[in-house]
């Protein structure tokens, strides 16, 4: 996320000092991410919920569920649409208005996470076929930024879809008829996002705020459940070595290992 | 209206719908400093790809509080024309369009030295007039010789490449068709005097290894579409000499 | 120590020059012991730094540089003056008037208007204000005829020429008056417009083909040719 707080110079160079010996300012390991909580079922008029808090930043992602038109190469899949908003409320950074490039940003890498290891059954989702689908709305909200959105964003996202439930029914004359009981959306794979930042050329995962005013680039890599590569974002001013980039995509194998089990409690 | 995908994208010799080879760059053609008004400028075609890069400043930044004390503000704007793709595509940004503008900016950002021109704003506008695949990566080629044509100094030139997997194999420079249809695409940009990368993203499903060896094509593919840019750069001050010399 | 490009060679930003104790000289830069290219240009070498005289640059200013700029703006006590830079100049009204500027008698426009041409030096620049100009010194001041021809301003030493050898060739083949700015700018002025039109096409002639060799000579040949049609 591109910051225009700036931290004072003489914290910057403890931060980076304290890296270059393996340290970081919060006591953390270099790959070790802050304490995760997640509650799904929070908000009962989504079809689906959940809240994760990583260490401070908190983003809440509610599902909803509608009917709608395929696209038209696609007519017998549903449709998966993410948007994310950094609400003002969550840092005096965020201002109010339509999203920005960092809000846009932070929607379309969840949106490949779940998209490119194709995490829904979008087939099964088809009502009428080249008619009438079902379309699912992700939509993440930041409620405090405190670094790591992407990970935060895309673990709720996650959450969220698992908790997700359509409601039952039937295709009568063209015309859909709600059922009593309702059907947990078909999600078949769990990828997840690790995000690293770089400070003086070392990587550290799940950066936070400070972290992240002063590293000078950052990478996310999704990985899903077969520890295979679905998406890929470099962000940040700064550049990476491609030693640098295969190191991270090997620690991001392991953390997407530790913090899927947290997401996924079945 | 849609079009149907072609069922096979690659055929049993291993060449492309459009006869490339697997690892085959398509033709490449660039001119730099073709815009008169701008301070910097460059264009290119690559297959099918048509786009245009222009570069204003270094130039005071208006309104005041926006410009940073300590270095030059990068703006950049990647922008379609509606009559760039096969269904007209709204004049308004789209989401899209945004990441790219947000993701290209990073990727030119490490190599200009921003840090020599505080308060000011160097704009950088990426024109797609046609479109056929790999149009991000095309225009940070562009954008890049627009930004050396406007004699802002630089560390490096940058250089964008993509590659992919289509149909079970990996391929360099994917067409539209070909990142729609296959299972990984993979743009990246890259100073290659610094080995330094500023742009990578991924979508698609790769194995670790899978990974490793697409990196190294686009790379691949990046130093061959680098010893172009240079050309394009030194072109027309080679043709002054030559025609100097020849009288 | 090792040079992989010759005097007078063309690089491009991001090409390695040199290894070695050399000193990054203009248009490059130094990472380690490696010196690199940052602009298109020629390379140079003199003594044991390496310069790259770029073949298109923008005006950087610096202090004692004579510069032609244009008035943009009237303000209150200064002029606001367009120097072909990355940033506006200024020009204060107590430069101009040797004692403090008085808003009730003093009209700056009627000393300095929008779009008048001046001729000036600047004085004062760093990183947190834009230059400061002064028109103090005899020469510099309004410019009332000729034409400004503009050159990217790391060609100027080249209209200038060695101990000014071009600069003086020109001005005898024409019979114009020439002043240069630092900053890209030339006031041509001539007794005729045919004399002023031959400098002008001189100096954009320099411009095209300042990589080259020989250039005086075809130069004055130019013009000469010129005046016979």
């Amino acid at each position: 996320m591109t910051s225009s707080m700036s931290v004072a110079k003489v914290k910057q160079k403890r931060i980076a000092e304290l890296i270059s010996h393996g340290k970081r300012l919060d006591e953390r390991g270099l790959n070790d991410y802050r304490e995760v909580q997640i509650e799904v079922g929070i908000i009962e008029r989504a079809e689906g919920s959940a809240r994760v808090r990583l260490g401070k930043t908190e983003v809440m992602v509610g599902t909803k569920i509608e009917v709608g038109e395929p696209f038209l190469d696609v007519p017998n899949e549903g449709v998966l649409t993410v948007s994310a908003e950094l609400v003002p409320l969550a840092s005096p950074k965020f201002e109010p208005g339509p999203p920005n490039e960092n809000a846009i940003e932070l929607a379309r890498v969840v949106d490949r996470g779940i998209r490119e290891s194709k995490a829904i059954s979008l087939e099964k989702l088809c009502v009428t076929p080249g008619k009438k689908v079902f379309v699912v709305f992700v939509d993440v909200y930041v409620l405090n930024d405190d670094g790591n959105l992407i990970d935060a964003s895309a673990m709720a996202a996650l959450a969220a879809l698992l908790n997700t439930k359509i409601f039952n029914y039937e295709v009568k004359n063209g015309e859909i008829e709600i059922k009593p009981g309702y059907t947990q959306l078909p999600i078949v794979d769990y990828p997840i996002a690790v995000t690293f930042a770089k400070i003086n050329d070392k990587l550290v995962a799940d950066p936070w705020l400070v972290e992240e005013q002063v590293m000078d680039a950052r990478l996310t890599i999704t990985i899903d459940k077969d520890g295979k590569i679905c998406a890929i974002q470099k962000g940040g001013y700064g550049y990476f070595s491609m030693e640098k980039i295969l190191e991270a995509t090997k620690i991001a194998q392991q953390k997407a290992e530790e913090l899927r089990k947290i997401v996924v409690k079945d | 209206m849609s079009r149907k995908t072609p069922k096979k994208l690659i055929n049993e010799n291993g060449t492309r719908l459009d006869g490339r080879e697997l690892n085959q760059l398509r033709p490449l053609k660039i001119e730099v400093g073709i815009l008169a008004n701008a301070d910097g400028s460059a264009y290119i075609e690559q297959g099918k790809n048509k786009i245009l890069a222009a570069v204003y400043g270094p130039k005071e930044l208006h309104p005041k509080h926006l410009a940073l004390p300590d270095r030059a503000l990068l703006l950049c704007r990647y922008h379609m024309a509606p009559f760039s793709v096969q269904e007209r595509k709204s004049p308004a940004p789209s989401r899209r369009e945004i990441e790219l503008s947000k993701v290209i900016r990073e990727a030119l950002e490490p190599s200009v030295f921003l840090e020599h021109y505080p308060r000011t704003s160097i704009d950088i506008f990426i024109e797609v007039l046609q479109a056929d695949g790999g149009t991000r990566c095309a225009g940070i080629n562009v954008a890049s010789l627009a930004l050396a044509d406007a004699g802002i100094p630089m560390r490096d030139l940058v250089v964008a490449c993509a590659a992919g997997k289509v149909e079970g194999r990996l391929v360099l420079d994917l067409t539209d068709v070909e990142d729609k249809a296959g299972t990984a695409d993979l743009p990246l940009a890259f100073m290659p005097n610094l080995n330094a990368i500023t742009l990578l993203q991924m979508d698609g499903d790769l194995t670790t290894d899978e990974f490793e060896q697409v990196l190294n094509l686009a790379i691949d593919g990046c130093k061959q579409t680098h010893a172009l840019q240079k050309e394009a750069l030194k072109a027309k001050y080679v043709a002054v000499k030559e025609a100097v010399e020849e009288e | 120590m090792p040079t992989y490009f010759e005097n007078k060679q063309l690089v491009v930003p991001g090409d390695l020059i040199a290894e070695g104790k050399y000193g990054a000289g203009d248009s490059t830069y130094k990472d380690d012991d490696k010196i690199y290219a940052a602009r298109v240009g020629l390379v140079t070498l003199e003594d044991q730094t390496i310069h790259v005289v770029a073949l298109k640059a923008f005006y950087v200013p610096s202090v004692g540089d004579t510069v032609i700029g244009k008035i943009v703006e009237v303000g209150i006590s200064a002029w606001m003056v367009d120097i072909n830079a990355p940033y506006v100049a200024v020009l204060r009204a107590s430069d101009v008037l040797d004692r403090p500027f008085n808003p009730r008698k003093d009209e700056l426009p009627a000393i300095f208007d929008v779009n008048d041409l001046l001729i000036a030096k600047i004085v004062a620049y760093d990183r947190t204000q834009d230059p400061l100009l002064s028109v103090r010194e005899p020469g510099l001041g309004k410019i009332s005829r000729g034409q400004i021809v503009e050159i990217t301003p790391t060609k100027i030493p080249r209209v200038i020429g060695r101990k000014g050898s071009m600069i003086s060739m020109i001005k005898k083949e024409t019979g114009c008056q020439i002043t240069i700015g630092q900053n890209g700018l030339i006031l041509i002025s001539g007794k005729t417009p045919e004399d002023e039109r031959l400098a002008v096409m001189a100096v954009h002639k320099i411009e095209q083909e300042s990589h080259t060799s020989g250039l005086t000579d075809r130069v004055s040949e130019m013009i000469r040719k010129e005046r016979e049609v």
